[in-house]
């Protein structure tokens, strides 16, 4: 028997796991029908699963710790099923920004963010505007992070304004902005139109960073547990799929169509390789792990990830931190997930939460079945996160 | 709990995001027609955030299509101690009145801890509004899907005119026959045709 669900996408590149699963027939395989809604703005989604209009959602992984910090208007508690996306943010600065840090001398690797944040700060204006999708938003988050520690804190050097992906493009030629903090495709999108130049890549900042996550209702997880647990599996595996190379041009073709993203496939293929056009004169960078579906438990919603999310935003908006560390851990349910994979080929870790920014390579780790390697998770600052100091 | 009281003779401030001018006088009209209020509409989507706040609303009223609604969400974040906490209207108390407004398309921002019977009355006037437009919406997307579909259709008739010498009744038959013969409408396989033309000139 068919089960059919709601499940609300904004069209981004890392919606491709919810979209994969419906079209290659891993929801098929769990018995869903996924019927896929897309959405204009964050906001609708988080609307759309409060009010029950959809039962699941693609999001930004900081929403569900955003809104049990009080934060934002949601109206329900809202919980980060499965991790769905790591990393895939890209930062641009405006064509005049672009020509002063050529002018300084900067060679736009993409990687750097030490060296991309000092040339920066070097040659900014005072504040500089910096768009992101969304107040709560990995986007801002590592922005944040990032001009932070070298020395440009938010709100007196930095503003962080939000700017809906579509209207970036307009508001750097508008001037309302100097650089924006976008998920691919619109980088790429914003290079093809001639208005901005890719400067980092969100990956520099932190190598491994949550973007996405499927997110539901917390009411709605205890009612329909084995119902989300079909919908976990159907995702993961769409995922693995998706980090495989072979599948990549598939997947962009899928993607560019209309009900989905609706771009050419071309740009979306830049995202999936990690091989990004960088400016006007087609100047070209290849970046690890730029956006990652499956590799090193991508998808394993780790309890210190979220609590990295809400200790930021307790530093910033003047909440308790180990409060707010209580409250966003509990979002992420490695529990649900566990739950959910038990019975699956999937490798799970030993732990739950672990120490963020503290692996400087590829790392095999305690886990179920033995053969568990986690990816590269420093921060550019080298700094490291402990849980253990909020428990 | 507005920080700035407002003077009980005088309405409530609303400020309407809307670009097509002509949708906005129709909301601005139907509000008139509900109350006393002073209207301010704001076209104008770079800077939203901040041209709202020099309004200092009581209530935002934007479409739910238009992307630059997660712009409000800034303002939903009290950053000082003057800023008013501005909240996407979930009070669960005025149930039916939020469901109506999503269900129309519309989405309303409120300063928090407004009573709901002060807010009814203008979100009445707007989902009644917004439903019409949905309407429109809807109605428009058809004729242009309809209008779409003859053009591809008559330009498949067309070829097969030309390449089989068939009559323009003969060309449409053979394309109805051939949709029902796969289960497909006559518009997917006259698609299909235009674009192995294309491919194969």
């Amino acid at each position: 028997m068919t089960t059919r669900l709601s499940l609300a996408f904004m069209p981004l590149l890392d919606a491709a796991p919810m979209i994969v699963a419906q079209e290659m027939g891993f929801a098929a395989q769990e018995g869903l029908d996924l019927d896929l809604v897309s959405a204009p703005s964050w906001s609708s989604i988080r609307d759309m699963l409060v009010f029950g209009r959809v039962q699941a959602a693609h999001m930004l992984a900081p929403v569900p710790v955003a809104t049990a910090l009080g934060l934002g208007g949601a109206g329900a508690a809202l919980s980060a099923a499965s991790v769905t996306s790591v990393n895939g943010n890209i930062l641009g600065v405006s064509n005049a920004l672009a020509e002063r840090l050529r002018e300084a001398g900067h060679g736009f690797d993409l990687t750097d963010a030490d060296s991309a944040g000092r040339a920066l700060i070097a040659v900014a204006p005072t504040p500089l505007r910096i768009g992101v999708p969304f107040p709560f938003s990995m986007h801002a988050e590592l922005l944040y992070y990032w001009l932070n520690a070298l020395g440009l804190p938010a709100p007196q050097g930095v503003e962080i304004k939000t700017v809906p992906p579509p209207l970036m493009a307009d508001a750097i030629a508008a001037g309302e902005i100097d650089a924006f903090c976008v998920g691919a495709p619109w980088g790429s999108i914003a290079v093809e139109n001639g208005v901005g130049a890719l400067l980092l890549a969100g990956s520099a900042i932190w190598s491994f960073a949550p973007e996405k996550v499927l997110c539901v209702r917390n009411d709605w997880a205890d009612e329909e547990q084995a119902l989300l647990a079909r919908l976990i599996r159907a995702v993961w595996r769409a995922g693995r799929w998706l980090d495989q190379p072979d599948s990549r041009g598939l997947a962009a073709e899928i993607l560019a169509r209309p009900a989905y993203l609706n771009l050419d496939a071309e740009i979306l293929d830049r995202g999936l390789t990690g091989r990004l056009t960088i400016n006007g004169a087609g100047d070209q960078r290849e970046v690890p792990d730029f956006l990652v579906f499956h590799d090193g438990a991508a998808t394993f919603p780790w309890r210190s990830q979220a609590e990295w999310i809400a200790v930021q935003m307790a530093a910033r908006t003047g909440l308790d931190r180990a409060t707010a560390a209580r409250l966003g851990r509990a979002t992420f349910r490695s529990d649900i997930y566990r739950a959910a994979m038990k019975d699956t080929k999937a490798d799970l870790p030993g732990a739950s939460s672990k120490i963020e920014g503290g692996l400087a390579d590829r790392t095999a780790v305690a886990s179920d079945g033995g053969s568990l390697h986690l990816l590269r998770n420093e921060f550019f600052d080298r700094q490291i996160f402990d849980p253990k100091r909020f428990e | 709990m507005s920080s700035v009281p407002k003077a009980a003779d005088r309405g409530l401030s609303i400020v309407i995001v809307e670009t097509d001018r002509d949708r906005a006088m129709l909301i601005v009209d139907s509000l008139r027609d509900a109350g006393d209020f002073e209207i301010h509409v704001i076209a104008e989507v770079t800077g939203l955030a901040r041209h709202i706040k020099q309004h200092n609303p009581d209530v935002v009223l934007i479409d739910i299509e238009n992307p630059s609604r997660d712009m409000l969400e800034e303002l939903a974040l009290a950053s000082g101690p003057l800023d008013r906490p501005v909240a996407m209207f979930v009070d669960k108390s005025a149930e039916g009145l939020t469901d109506a407004a999503i269900e129309a398309g519309v989405s309303a921002y409120v300063v928090d801890g407004m009573k709901p019977d002060r807010l009814k009355p203008i979100l009445d006037a707007a989902v009644a509004r917004f439903r019409m437009f949905q309407r429109i919406r809807m109605e428009l997307a058809e004729t242009k899907r309809a209008l779409e579909e003859r053009k591809v259709i008559d330009r498949a008739k067309g070829m097969l005119m030309k390449a089989k010498g068939l009559t323009e009744e003969e060309a449409y038959a053979l394309l109805r026959k051939t949709a029902m013969d796969q289960g497909r409408k006559v518009a997917d396989v006259a698609q299909a045709l235009v674009t192995a033309a294309g491919l194969l000139s």
